[in-house]
């Protein structure tokens, strides 16, 4: 009795201390919204949303939107001559890529957030070297207003900082974004053990969505 | 005469763990300040394993131009670099941004540390040698 016992509980304290995997459970401001259907009063739960945005890619198309439909993407904020995080987090993006390139649910984006220096034509002559395909990883620029804007939409930090190297500050988080554009986790981008974690975040949520 | 022996022996125990344990700790890393300082200075764009980003930043891992061009490494470090280089019959044309703030001491580990880390098998650079290489490139 006193083995079955000590049996028990040593696997009750496994249990309690293996890591159970988080729900991606979407980010930021919830609300609940009032609505009546036949009479019945329902709550809708409205989570936050990256809101609609226009930019160009490396190849000079506009991409919208309508662009990531029925896709799940992973989101990034850069710029070319950032002398500090941003080769880090692309060497992990990379990663990202070579493990989803082949996959049509999933697209990758990374947002310049120094469009004055950061033209289409230098974003594709920086995709090239990087050696990636324009329909599966967008670099996108435009306008800089907007770009910050879809950084805080992703609860990314972006901001021109004299002081700060290159002129810019900005977060090395990769953002996950589901079909219905919520925001459903992020890693830090120069942690490669976080970004482990990422990609398999991203299978399990297009497991889930993609059912 | 038995505790004596017992003490004996655990003398020797300890001796052993400490000889095992300075061992180790200079057996494994000659050029530990320099990888500390690689970490802190080079590794955002050269990456942990040296390889650096595709075509867009060089590498350090096997890199021809590191052994070719040790006499610039100094002040490649000190100033940055500008000019378009060639690696492994690649051409890479990005900016190299200046280290300023690394003292000779400091240029000569981080060199020692890239010249061997990786598989890499480039020369031993004394101080003294980084203080004459950099006299090339005194503004």
């Amino acid at each position: 009795m006193k083995k079955i016992l000590i049996c028990i509980s040593l696997i009750l304290i496994y249990f309690a201390c293996a890591e159970p995997e988080k729900p991606l459970i979407p980010l930021g401001n919830v609300d609940y919204v009032e609505r009546t259907e036949n009479g019945q009063t329902l709550i809708d739960t409205v989570y936050h949303t990256v809101p609609d945005f226009s930019f160009l890619n490396q190849d000079g198309k506009t991409i919208t939107q309508a662009d990531f439909e029925n896709k799940v993407y992973v989101s990034d904020f850069f710029f070319t001559h950032c002398p500090t995080i941003c080769p880090t987090v692309k060497a992990q993006m990379l990663r990202i890529y070579n493990t989803y390139k082949g996959d049509d649910r999933f697209l990758m984006v990374s947002h310049t957030i120094d469009p004055v220096r950061d033209s289409v034509a230098v974003l594709k002559k920086y995709a090239t070297k990087l050696q990636i395909e324009t329909d599966k990883w967008y670099l996108l620029t435009g306008n800089k207003a907007e770009l910050y804007e879809t950084a805080h939409q992703h609860f990314v930090p972006a901001a021109e900082d004299k002081d700060a190297p290159g002129g810019f500050t900005h977060g090395g988080h990769i953002v996950l974004v589901d079909t219905k554009k919520r925001v459903r986790t992020y890693c830090d981008g120069t942690d490669p053990k976080d970004v482990d974690r990422l990609i398999k975040d991203i299978k399990r949520l297009m497991n889930e969505e993609f059912k | 005469m038995k505790s004596l022996s017992k003490l004996g022996f655990v003398y020797t125990i300890i001796a052993i763990i400490l000889f095992f344990l300075c061992w180790t700790s200079c057996q494994t890393e000659p050029y530990k300040q320099g990888r500390k300082l690689y970490e802190l200075h080079c590794q955002n764009c050269h990456q942990k394993d040296g390889n650096a980003l595709m075509a867009l930043i060089p590498p350090l891992a096997g890199s021809d131009y590191l052994i070719e061009h040790q006499e610039d490494l100094p002040c490649n470090i000190r100033h940055g670099m500008k000019h378009p280089i060639i690696v492994n019959g690649m051409p890479y044309e990005g900016e190299m941004p200046a280290n300023k703030i690394l003292t000779e001491t400091q240029i000569a580990n981080v060199i020692n540390y890239i010249n061997n880390a990786w598989g890499n098998k480039g020369p031993y650079v004394s101080y003294e040698d980084v203080l004459e290489r950099l006299e090339k490139c005194k503004k």
